[in-house]
């Protein structure tokens, strides 16, 4: 990553123009010609970097009002096929491995979406039959304190 | 209420925003809408809270960037005050308070791990804060929320 793609992924994580040619006022704002600006975004697509062009819909929009993040205890001598089969279920959204630590033996974490919290819970129940797990917790949210996108790269810019 | 056109576009623009000068009139050809009439109505939904954000997402660990979801025990009485010092890293994207003896949740994006350590220690040291846990990320095996919109 040099200091231009840097400074395009400044620039593209921010509002996205809903104009005829998006690209062109983005490549404006970063400096560089709009043919410049797809070749680079194309390549990102190519090695990686961008996992996804496209969108993200809040929750309700699918008639999702209730989440729940649910940690489980799964054995690591199957965690590939169980972390596998959970995330392939249409109501995860987020499947993790993650270290554990002496008095927190939870190693894979799933985000379940559903209309209801008993329908999340009967998910969960779901999950848990499936793969015949029974150490879990349910971390049921009180309070959002903060939801954002991740905004790359901008403690640099603010040095400079 | 969404039309049968609005799902239409939604489901397509979820995957795939094309990388083309005329990125709204593509996506029209697969609702029987002209680009006018896409621009205008993804506007809408975005003013609406239908779609949270539009644009490339990006992989974070091909970023260079290295993730944790943090969990904190907070005293009662302190709660406000501690998300409230999380919420001001840039890095920390989600930040909610659960049920649970770990009261206090957030994920940690930083550049490196000595960043991470920095701020697991500033964290650690503030008051109200009786314990903290960095749960590392070692595979995500999903990181995807898509909607099929019928």
């Amino acid at each position: 990553m040099d200091a231009l793609d840097k400074k395009i992924i400044r620039t593209v994580q921010n509002d996205f123009p809903l104009v005829a040619k998006p690209y062109e006022i983005l490549a404006e704002r970063v400096g560089i010609s709009e043919n410049e600006l797809i070749c680079r975004l194309k390549r990102y697509k190519d090695e990686g970097q961008i996992r996804k062009m496209g969108a993200v819909l809040g929750h309700y929009t699918a008639g999702f009002a209730a989440n729940v993040l649910c940690a489980w205890v799964v054995p690591p001598d199957h965690m590939d096929t169980i972390a596998k089969a959970m995330a392939a279920h249409s109501a995860v959204s987020h499947c993790y491995d993650r270290t554990t630590t002496e008095d927190w033996p939870y190693n894979v974490y799933t985000m379940i979406h559903a209309r209801t919290r008993s329908e999340c819970d009967a998910v969960v129940e779901e999950l848990a039959q499936e793969n015949r797990l029974t150490d879990k917790v349910l971390l049921y949210s009180v309070k959002e304190w903060k939801k954002t996108s991740m905004r790359y790269f901008e403690e640099e810019a603010a040095v400079r | 209420m969404l039309s049968l056109s609005d799902k239409k576009i939604l489901n397509a623009i979820q995957t795939n925003l094309p990388l083309t000068p005329h990125p709204f009139a593509e996506l029209g050809k697969l609702a029987g809408l002209s680009e006018q009439e896409v621009i205008k109505r993804l506007n809408e939904l975005r003013d609406e809270g239908y779609i949270r954000r539009i644009g490339p997402f990006f992989d974070s660990d091909k970023l260079g960037y290295v993730g944790t979801l943090v969990a904190l025990k907070v005293k009662e009485g302190y709660m406000e005050k501690v998300a409230a010092v999380i919420n001001t890293y840039e890095g920390a994207t989600h930040n909610y308070e659960r049920k649970g003896k770990y009261n206090l949740w957030f994920t940690l994006l930083t550049q490196n791990v000595a960043q991470r350590a920095k701020i697991l220690d500033d964290v650690r040291a503030l008051p109200g804060v009786e314990a903290v846990m960095s749960l590392v990320s070692r595979k995500k095996y999903k990181v995807n929320v898509k909607f099929n919109l019928k």
